[in-house]
Parts: structure tokens; sequence; C-alpha cells
């Protein structure tokens, strides 16, 4: 965020300064592989953490009932979950799970492994329309 | 046909006469002239996944699976002839995870005969296995219905050389959506001794076929393949009627291939998503496969159970017992030449948990 906010200034700088030059791209194509790199770096651990690196009281890992992060439409939230009795992000389905099947402690929703998880589950799930409220 | 009493009925009875000390409970009705030698049931119970966590834990939720199982196939009246369990007792092939699934199931009333999967099979390659239960393919008959038993999770030798050590090929294979995986296979060995078996058995003699992973392929990244099944598939089409029964996909499918029919069985431990669910691939269910209902996961035992087969005039009907979810029949149609889902396989009867994605 901080980067992105310090290149748009300076390229307004840079474009206030140079009057006359053509529009800038506000970004680099090195600027697009370093947020990519460091996307799928994310997308990385969370896979980890999906197939067992995640701390499990009973051992029991996302993978054996979500291969390739299937069953999990991470495009149909925020939804309507009739046993929380709410309209609920992904991160508190995620946190039912690992609460249920894995008998283990919920992570807070900023927690970084919570955006692992969830950079991986959306990464499995790339080219699928969003469809918020589905069930 | 037979009918199976519903889900609603079933448990009430079933709870009051478990309470009560197991009287026997009527399920199903045969209704095909019960005294040719071709019909009879037995039960079907696989995938139970018994998960050790440390010393005297094991996963709570897969032992209940196992055992809500067993309490209910106890119940079935008349008694089926045997029961089958059709792999994958342990999660990853430790002795305290097959003992101690095999202490939940000498809760069953009658013979089991069971069949090699491949969490029982990749830390040891099946010595403890073999050592508790005897060979992992063998046939005998019942009634007029030669049955076979395939170890069909075997692959090939560098794979399972490759790694190293038990502990590590076994938690290689036991990851399902492993791109490091290996394709599963019945193997050389074990067709010629197919070839020989069948050799003896007279080509109108029913054969039932079970093996744990399916004998088609349906999505090779997920080993819902068996990778010489066009070979097994050819030593089983002299025979009128053959039906395969197979384990590890934790879900319900279905098929017909030539003489051949497919029956898959439900996990006592937990469902799967099925292969098309999956965005980045493409997979083959069998197109008459109707799909089980999509698991809440508000309800542990949602989209498990385990399954009754009524074998009548050497066909096969499955009748799928789900608790928290409607039960199913997949019966053999003989006018149509393969198995129908009895309630959901015209398109206009299904219902909006069964449409996956
Ligand atoms: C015992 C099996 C099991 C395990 C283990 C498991 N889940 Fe689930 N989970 C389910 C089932 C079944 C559903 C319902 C799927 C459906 O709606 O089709 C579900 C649903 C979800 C949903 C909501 C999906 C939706 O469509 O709304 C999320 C998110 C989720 N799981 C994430 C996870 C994560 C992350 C883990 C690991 C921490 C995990 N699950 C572990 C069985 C499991
Ligand atoms: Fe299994
Ligand atoms: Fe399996």
């Amino acid at each position: 965020m901080k980067t992105i906010t310090q290149t748009y200034l300076l390229l307004a700088a840079s474009a206030a300064l140079v009057a006359g030059a053509a529009s800038a791209d506000p970004f680099t194509q090195a600027d697009l592989d370093r947020w990519k790199a460091e996307y799928m770096t994310s997308v990385e651990k969370g896979e980890k953490l999906f197939h067992g690196g995640l701390k499990s009281k009973n051992t029991v890992s996302c993978d054996q009932c979500h291969p390739n992060a299937t069953n999990i439409h991470p495009e149909t939230y925020p939804k309507f979950q009739q046993q929380l009795g709410k309209v609920a992000v992904l991160g508190e389905m995620i946190n039912w799970c690992i609460m249920n099947p894995l008998e283990s402690d919920p992570l807070a929703l900023d927690d970084p492994d919570m955006v692992d998880l969830q950079s991986y589950i959306h990464w499995e799930r790339r080219g699928v329309p969003l469809a918020p409220g589905k069930h | 046909m037979s009918k199976s009493i519903n889900r609603r009925e079933f448990l009430k009875r079933g709870s009051a006469l478990l309470a009560a000390g197991s009287l026997p409970l009527s399920l199903v009705e045969v209704a095909f002239g019960q005294n040719s030698p071709e019909n009879f049931t037995f039960a079907y119970v696989s995938d139970s996944h018994i998960t050790h966590v440390k010393g005297k834990d094991f996963v709570r939720n897969w032992d209940r699976g196992l055992i809500h199982a067993i309490a209910e196939t106890n119940l079935l009246d008349p008694r089926p002839d045997f029961v089958f369990y059709g792999g994958d007792i342990a999660q990853l092939g430790k002795r305290e995870e097959i003992d101690h699934g095999l202490e939940i199931l000498s809760g069953l009333r009658g013979d089991v005969h069971y069949v090699m999967g491949e969490h029982d099979y990749y830390l040891d390659l099946g010595d403890y296995w073999r050592k508790q239960l005897g060979p992992d393919h063998y046939s005998f008959d019942n009634k007029g219905v030669h049955f076979v038993v395939l170890n069909s999770v075997l692959t090939y030798d560098d794979w399972v050389n490759r790694w190293g050590g038990p502990m590590e090929r076994m938690l290689q294979m036991a990851r399902l959506d492993n791109p490091q995986g290996s394709p599963f296979m019945v193997g050389e060995a074990q067709r010629e001794w197919l070839r020989k078996d069948l050799d003896k058995v007279d080509k109108k003699t029913p054969v039932v076929v079970l093996s744990h992973s399916p004998l088609q392929k349906i999505y090779k990244c997920w080993n819902f393949w068996t990778d010489d099944a066009e070979q097994v598939q050819a030593l089983l089409k002299p025979f009128d009627k053959v039906s395969v029964l197979y384990g590890h996909v934790h879900q319900i499918q279905y098929n017909q291939i030539g003489n051949i029919s497919f029956n898959s069985a439900m996990a006592t431990a937990w469902p799967w998503p099925y292969p098309s669910s999956y965005k980045q691939a493409a997979s083959y269910l069998p197109k008459l496969t109707v799909e089980m209902n999509r698991a809440d996961p508000f309800f542990e035992r949602d989209a498990t159970g385990w399954q009754f087969i009524n074998v009548h005039t050497g066909n096969v009907d499955a009748h799928y017992l789900l608790p928290d979810n409607q039960n199913r029949v997949v019966a053999y149609d003989r006018k149509a030449g393969h198995p129908v889902d009895t309630k959901f396989q015209p398109a206009e009867n299904r219902i909006p948990p069964q449409t996956h994605y």
C-alpha cells in the first residue's frame, strides 16, 4: 500500500515537473513482477498451511476434505450462513473448519496465516466469476 | 425391487433397538424370489481413515463414523451373508491405526472380507495389514456368484523407492491432490493371477470384483483412476454379468462399461468434492452418475455413510445409507442395461444440493 502511494506521488511530481511529457504508466513491469511474486509467495505459504502446515491439534488438515481447495467457493463470499445466523466472510468459515474438523484454535481474521490460506484458496479458484451470496 | 425404509424411521427404530439390545431390524425386503440361489445381501463399509493423534488419542470424528456404520450394519435383517470392508482403515498405515480400526470393526456381526487401501499400504507396503488380515487378493464363491478381491493400489517401483523412508512415502501417497503422486494399478502379477482365477469360472456365473480404486479412469490427479483399468476390464469382458465395487472416492459414483457395472462406496469418515469442482483441470465423471448432495459442514456425518448391496440374479443394487442426508438407491435397471438412481436419475427430479460447482 505504502509503496503504491509513494509511486503515485513520485509520478505525480515528475508529471508536474516535466510538462508535456507523455502520460507515464503509474507503475512499471518490474513493479508488476514484484507484486505478483509477493502474492505467489503468500500462495505458496498458504498451500503449505492448507496441506498440514497449520497447527492442528488432531493432525487433520484442510486438504483431506478440500483437495485443491475445492468446495470452498471463495467467489460466493460474503454470504449468509444459516448456522452462524448472519452474512459471513470467508475467514469466518475458515475458522469454523479450523475449530471443528481440526479441533483447533481460530485465527484472527488478519493473522498472516489467515491471509496466506486465502491467497492459496483464491489462487486455486482463479477464473471463476464472482457470485456473492450464492449457495 | 428392494425397498429401504426412510432415514428418520430407520434411525428412530434403530436407536430404540440399539438401546433395547440390538433386536433385528427389517431394512430390506428382498422381493426377487428369495429362493433363487443368486439372491442375497451383503453390507459394504469403507474408508474410515482411523487417525492416531498421540498416546491413546484418535481423531474422534473418524472413530464415530465407523462406529455408526457398524451399529447400523448390525441391525440389518435379513442378516447379510457377509460384510465387505472397502479399504483405508487407517490414515497413515500405522499399527496403532490398523489395530484401533480392527478393534472397532470386531463389533461387526458376521464375516468380514477386507480390501487393501493406499492408506493401509504405503507405510510398510501392506505387511502389517496382511499379517492381521491375510492375502490382499483372493476369490471365493457365494450362492452362485464369484467374488474377486484385488489390491488395486499398487504403483510403479521407481516411485515406491524414491522416498527417504516409509513415513515420507506414506505421507506422499496420503495427499490426494499431490502433484508428486503416482497412479494406482493392479499390476501384471495380479492380472495374471486374475486371468488364471477366472479361467476356472463359467462365463455365465455372475462376477463381483472389489477393488479400492475405481477400475475405470475418472480423474488422474486425485487417483480416481487405475492405470491398467482397461487390461483388467478386458479380463472381465467374457462374462455375462460383472459388477465392480470400489471405495477410495468418498462419494457416490456409478457407471456401465459394456458388461461391467460400477458402483462406488461412501466413506464413513468424510466426503470428497467431485473432481469437476476443481476448475484448473478436466475430469471425467461417468455421465450416468447423479451426484450426491453437497455436504453441510455443520453436520459432521453429513455425506458420509455405508451401503448394503442387494445381489439379485447376478446384478447388484447399491443402497447408500447416509446419516444426516437422504438415503440413495442405485439399482441395476435390466431394461436400460445399467445402474440408475431409483429417484434422481431423470434430470427434472434433481434437487439443488446435487449441483456441485
Ligand atoms: C472433515 C472435512 C473437512 C475439513 C478437514 C475441512 N473442511 Fe472445510 N468444509 C467441509 C465441508 C463438507 C464443507 C461444505 C462444502 C460445501 O459447501 O460444498 C466445508 C466448507 C468450508 C468452507 C465454506 C465453503 C462454502 O462453500 O461456503 C470453507 C471456507 C472451508 N470449508 C475451509 C476449510 C479450511 C481452510 C480447512 C482447513 C483449516 C477446512 N475447511 C477443513 C469439510 C471440511
Ligand atoms: Fe479413503
Ligand atoms: Fe483411498
